[in-house]
């Protein structure tokens, strides 16, 4: 069972790396337009913006 | 008149450089413009409106927002609005302007990112706990299940101190306010469920409740999240309906004509209205003679004769010639603004409706708590050991936690309100739909929302064609709504027009004009010296020959009659009451089958008519649009708007019409019926879940498995219950 010194921590470090992806992404203003993006992808020229 | 405005649409950019040395001069910042796209729909549109906006020269930035249907765009100071919209409109998209402003509160939804947040830390947080959790189900071993209750403990205090400060903050406010609310109880039993377990979990005990108190967390945010977007959505686009009118007028000042904001008039001002524009105060007219359509107020379709002397009130409008009004109140004095103050007055007396699901809480919080404090003096009593009293009250408390209680409403509104919305019906208010539902009487205005307010000419096919010929020669040359329709009508019938020479047109009377040699004139009653009949008309009179007459009645709205039919097979009665003449309601009337109807009501009869409905236990639905529905509106159990309404009405009804046809009207009293039955089923599931498990709990079996279980079960089947919604 000393495995599981190492299996909690990575468990909960997996989780939080997720936790903090969603974070930035909320951070960054993804979901303001989630129609706008599916259809941006379609677009030929380069799109770097989300604009806070 | 003179084109001196900073507004108008230039050919060459350089031209505008002095009328706009003056617009800089008041507002020297760079523009910040946003412009409602409604047609936007696909990547192309996407690429081709930024490409085109990017091209004109100031503008800085131009990005779309394909959800909100908008574009927002950094542009120099000498970018207008219009130009914009000119340069969309030549693309073949149709933009408006938005009154930036208006938009800024709804821009940025820090409330709804906040809520997510702690819903994303909760869930996070669930799913951890409830790992290890389950390895403590399943046996773990004295040693392993003590680390692992700290390990739930080390995740589910920070994430019930984080996550559980919106019930905390709300359950605090209504203690303080003397109220027992829904968020008492969660907050309870979420504090409960928590101490509880560290207290066990620092004595070693057996059972400890960490998951039960996130995840109760996570599904009570859930259900608040949806609350708050159905909220926001509707906030967001109503915002967008009000700031669709950007309030501006024309002032005649010492410097010229100028375009300034309703908001900075004054009594005294002089402005001037263009044919086709509303009145923005209330005034006199100085200067000019025209016809005033006044529908919009009174209900009365058929239009009144203005000139130097008469009094016109803000939201009516003009006609035929322009007039020049001397400002007599303005901005919160005008006769729109007292009228939005008795809508405010009649909406609080509204908001004494109370919604199911505080009904349901009303009912629920007390038995909770007293059940709960039941079983813990009962177990004292029985074997005077406080620490499994205690447990089993916890127990009680967790067990009979409104999980599915806090789904049950918003899950049905969202899923209710995104059908809703998909046919064109705004819901302003959240418990529209429970009001909706429970509707037996629908009372519709007359014109403006039965009718468009568009005049159709009647019997053309009576009269002789050389007659025709000279009414579509003197017609076309007018602007007047009457004019319009009777020329498109001839044209349509392949009457060629017949030469008249020398027309002139007198606004507010008529045309004239010469036909070999005869004077022919087409205009109103007393002008060519007409009896006037009690119907819309326009009368020709050729030399010295009696006038001919053209009545009009007014275009029925698309799906009128569809929809009275529609609500008839659901049950409904349905009337019709009009400020209008009494032929005119006669006659719609009987084209779209209402029998139950009432000519010239005023305003305040209109809303005392309903309240009598009201007292005699009749839930009334009223559909109108004009200002002199306005009372009614507010006053009936529940009110539809049609967009094209003035905004007062719009603020005074709890659904607005997004689209011309009518006919949603009767979706959306099916799909309110159909919510209303989800959310009694939905109660009653929790209910049968609480059931089954209360008397466990009361009895001290109730283990955290068994909790875990049954809240997360009821959940999900109310959840899944709402989704039905989507057939």
């Amino acid at each position: 069972m000393t495995i599981l010194i190492w299996l909690i921590p990575i468990s909960l470090f997996l989780g939080l790396a997720g936790l903090g992806a969603f974070w930035w992404t909320l951070r960054h203003s993804q979901y303001d337009d989630p129609s706008g993006d599916a259809e941006r992808i379609l677009l030929p020229d380069w799109d770097d913006q989300p604009k806070p | 008149m003179t084109n001196a405005t900073p507004m108008g649409v230039m050919a060459c950019p350089a031209c505008v450089a002095v009328p706009l040395a003056l617009a800089v001069a008041q507002n020297p910042a760079p523009a910040r413009l946003i412009l409602s796209l409604p047609n936007a729909h696909c990547a192309a549109c996407i690429g081709q409106i930024e490409a085109g906006l990017l091209a004109v020269p100031g503008v800085r930035s131009a990005r779309v927002n394909l959800t909100m249907r908008r574009a927002r765009i950094d542009a120099a100071a000498d970018v207008t609005a219009d130009q914009l919209v000119s340069v969309l409109a030549r693309l073949g998209h149709e933009a408006h302007e938005l009154d930036a402003t208006a938009l800024a509160l709804t821009d940025t939804d820090h409330q709804g990112r906040d809520l997510l947040m702690r819903l994303a830390v909760a869930g996070f947080a669930m799913m951890n706990v409830m790992l290890l959790s389950v390895a403590v189900w399943s046996g773990a071993g004295e040693g392993l299940r003590g680390m692992f209750h700290w390990i739930s403990a080390s995740i589910a205090l920070p994430t019930v101190a984080f996550s559980g400060q919106p019930f905390f903050r709300s359950a605090w406010a209504s203690l303080r306010a003397g109220r027992v609310g829904m968020d008492v109880p969660i907050s309870v039993a979420i504090l409960l469920a928590t101490a509880i377990s560290v207290s066990e979990t620092i004595q070693g005990g057996q059972y400890a409740w960490f998951d039960a108190a996130v995840t109760l967390t996570f599904f009570l945010l859930a259900g608040r999240y949806l609350d708050h977007r159905t909220r926001a959505v509707a906030r967001s686009a109503a915002a967008v309906l009000t700031a669709l009118e950007v309030p501006r007028a024309l002032l005649i000042g010492s410097a010229g004509m100028q375009s300034v904001a309703v908001a900075s008039l004054v009594a005294g001002d002089l402005i001037l209205v263009r044919p086709g524009g509303r009145m923005p105060v209330d005034g006199v007219v100085t200067q000019g003679q025209s016809e005033i359509d006044r529908a919009i107020l009174t209900g009365e379709a058929t239009p009144v004769f203005a000139g130097p002397g008469s009094v016109v009130s803000a939201g009516e409008t003009n006609l035929t010639g322009p007039l020049t009004l001397r400002v007599t109140h303005a901005g919160v004095d005008s006769s729109l603004h007292r009228m939005a103050d008795l809508v405010a007055v009649a909406e609080a007396a509204r908001g004494r409706y109370t919604a199911l699901a505080d009904r349901a809480a009303q009912i629920y919080v007390p038995v909770v708590h007293i059940l709960s404090f039941g079983a813990f003096a009962f177990w004292l009593a029985l074997t005077h050991d406080a620490r499994l009293a205690i447990n089993i009250a916890a127990a009680v408390l967790i067990i009979t936690c409104p999980c599915a209680l806090g789904l049950a409403v918003p899950a049905v509104v969202t899923a209710a309100s995104g059908q809703l919305f998909q046919r064109g019906l705004l819901i302003k208010n959240g418990t529209a739909l429970e009001r909706l539902a429970a509707t037996d009487i629908v009372v519709f205005d007359k014109t403006g929302t039965l009718t468009q307010g568009v005049p159709n000419v009647m019997d053309l096919s009576l009269m002789q064609r050389p007659v025709l010929a000279i009414a579509l020669t003197l017609a076309e040359g007018s602007l007047h709504p009457l004019a319009q329709s009777l020329a498109a009508a001839i044209h349509d019938l392949g009457v060629p027009p017949a030469a008249v020479i020398a027309i002139t047109e007198t606004p507010g009377a008529g045309i004239a004009g010469m036909w070999q040699g005869t004077r022919v004139r087409l205009g109103r009653a007393e002008w060519v010296g007409a009896t006037a009949v009690d119907m819309t008309a326009t009368y020709l009179k050729i030399g010295d020959s009696p006038p001919i007459a053209f009545h009009f009645t007014d275009r029925l709205r698309p799906g009128a009659a569809k929809a009275v039919a529609g609500l008839r097979a659901l049950g409904l009665r349905v009337m019709l009451m009009s400020g209008d003449a009494d032929a005119p309601v006669q006659a719609l009337a009987g084209r779209i089958g209402i029998t139950d109807y009432a000519a010239q009501v005023s305003p305040l009869d209109k809303s005392a008519r309903i309240a009598a409905l009201r007292a005699a236990g009749h839930k009334v639905l009223m559909i109108g649009d004009g200002l002199n529905d306005t009372a009614a509106l507010a006053a009936a159990h529940v009110s539809i708007a049609p967009a094209s309404a003035l905004d007062a009405a719009r603020a005074a009804s709890d659904i607005v019409l997004l689209g011309i046809d009518l006919e949603p009207v009767v979706e959306a009293v099916r799909i309110a019926r159909l919510s209303v039955r989800r959310m009694r089923q939905n109660f009653a599931i929790s209910v049968a879940y609480n059931l089954i498990a209360v008397p466990f709990a009361l009895l001290g079996f109730a283990t955290p498995l068994m909790s875990a279980i049954a809240m997360s079960a009821s959940s999900i089947t109310v959840s899944l219950n709402a989704m039905r919604m989507k057939r």
